[in-house]
């Protein structure tokens, strides 16, 4: 195994969202500087194409590395990973990814139930969930998920969502501790920065 | 989410294998408790202590239980690609041998295995070719010797059969009725189905191509480094090793005698 110089991530932030997140991702991305402590992981619904699109898109807006997550890579800061399509992202208990190509969640492979589900366990209290625009009701299980492990709750305010079903669905299951506009959102990123 | 804990998920790996003789014991921890967590809550059971006796003592239970906590999910010509590589590529490199023996390693309900046949078919191979057909669970290994699949699945799978260099259509292959798709006997004939366990059975023959999709990711480094030796023992020289779409020797110990072929797609060559 080669060494790497990065260190194991303490903090993780997850970003879900489905139709109408990308808008919002390409607005708040530009806000991240080098370096982040935390490491950043981007669940978006998607058609199941097998390309790299996405990675390269969201690349163009930050200086912060953005890759594909893969098996068994340790979750490191500073990092921008995105979920390949048609599989579902896990987390084991040593900060290592899992793929999966287990049966839809909600209609979604990747689903964002099961990534914030997973990650709720592994970093608990260090975990925040940021669920955005879209028109199903993927990630309100696994936010609950979070919030009973102790993680932040984080959710697009509805008015200035695209499509505000997603974010509607998760207001009222849970108690969100933030729900942010697209400035709110984009000065939460901003203060990402060390 | 996780009903199931961490400490409940060791226990239960602990009785799989000293009772039954299943090795889970190098497996994601973090799919399995997902999937145990999932079985324990769809099958209603008051407490983890029932649960885990109902695993230890009852054996119909117990193939639920394995088939439950592994992944069955599969289709047809699932990446188009691939198969579009497997056909002009590989296939071809194939054709000269008397007999082409093909190992399919976790295949699930076997709808790969299915559509491996029409590729060799088409390739008018199919008459010399034996495709062995694996999997862990008995239960899945008897859906796929009827050659059976659900009718709702067939736009999805012909739309995969084109994009992968079909010509035909893909219900020459297949006779509709009510909701299902009874594929052509002739497709099957050459199918040798049985079980076997990635883990703990050995090789059993030699192989022109092995195709293992989707099913090292569920494995750690270590037990994934003992089925690509295991491979490696079954592949003859200049034969083919295909992984699914998210796996790689890349960092195993036979990486050193293979060689990708020259697209992106999965597929490596014995040298």
């Amino acid at each position: 195994m080669e060494k790497s110089v990065v260190p194991f991530a303490d903090e993780l932030l997850i970003i879900g969202g489905s139709a109408g997140s990308l808008d919002v991702l390409l607005q708040v991305l530009p806000e991240l500087r080098v370096p982040v402590s935390k490491a950043i992981i981007i669940v978006v619904h998607r058609k199941n194409i097998n390309d790299l699109i996405l990675t390269e898109l969201l690349s163009a807006k930050t200086t912060v590395p953005v890759k594909e997550a893969e098996e068994k890579d340790p979750i490191q800061q500073n990092i921008i990973y995105i979920v390949p399509p048609d599989y579902h992202l896990l987390i084991e208990n040593d900060k290592t990814f899992s793929l999966d190509v287990s049966e839809k969640v909600n209609y979604s492979r990747p689903s964002i139930d099961v990534t914030f589900s997973s990650a709720a366990e592994v970093f608990g209290n260090k975990l925040t969930c940021i669920l955005l625009s879209g028109a199903n009701a993927d990630g309100v299980e696994g936010l609950k998920a979070a919030k009973r492990n102790g993680g932040t709750i984080i959710v697009q305010h509805p008015d200035s969502a695209e499509i505000p079903y997603m974010p509607l669905q998760a207001i009222k299951a849970i108690e969100a501790d933030y729900v942010l506009n697209d400035e709110e959102l984009k000065d939460y990123f901003a203060r990402l920065n060390v | 989410m996780f009903i199931i804990k961490d400490e409940d998920v060791e226990l239960l790996i602990n009785d799989l294998l000293e009772i039954h003789g299943y090795d889970f014991t190098n497996y994601s921890k973090a799919s399995l408790k997902r999937r145990i967590s999932n079985l324990f809550i769809t099958d209603r059971f008051p407490s983890f202590a029932e649960f885990r006796y109902k695993v230890r003592t009852d054996n119909d239970y117990l193939l639920r239980f394995v088939e439950q906590v592994t992944v069955n999910v599969t289709e047809m010509f699932r990446d188009p690609l691939f198969y579009k590589t497997l056909r002009e590529e590989v296939i071809p490199n194939l054709a000269a041998r008397p007999i082409i023996r093909i190992w399919h390693a976790g295949c699930s309900t076997g709808e790969e295995v299915y559509s491996m046949a029409i590729l060799l078919k088409e390739a008018n191979l199919l008459h010399k070719s034996l495709l062995y057909a694996t999997d862990i669970n008995p239960s899945v290994l008897e859906k796929m010797r009827k050659g059976i699949f659900p009718l709702s699945q067939m736009k999805q799978y012909s739309e995969n059969y084109h994009t992968s260099g079909g010509t035909s259509s893909l219900s020459d292959y297949y006779t509709a009725q009510y909701e299902w798709a009874i594929f052509n006997k002739s497709l099957g004939e050459k199918i040798v189905i049985s079980t076997h366990n990635l883990v703990s059975d050995s090789s059993f023959n030699e192989f022109q191509l092995i195709v293992c999709r989707n099913v090292l990711i569920y494995f750690d480094k270590d037990l994934q480094n003992k089925v690509f030796r295991l491979f490696d023992q079954s592949l003859e020289t200049l034969g083919y090793l295909a992984l699914g779409s998210k796996e790689t020797i890349k960092f195993s110990s036979i990486t050193a005698h293979y060689r990708q072929l020259g697209n992106k797609e999965k597929i490596w060559r014995k040298v």
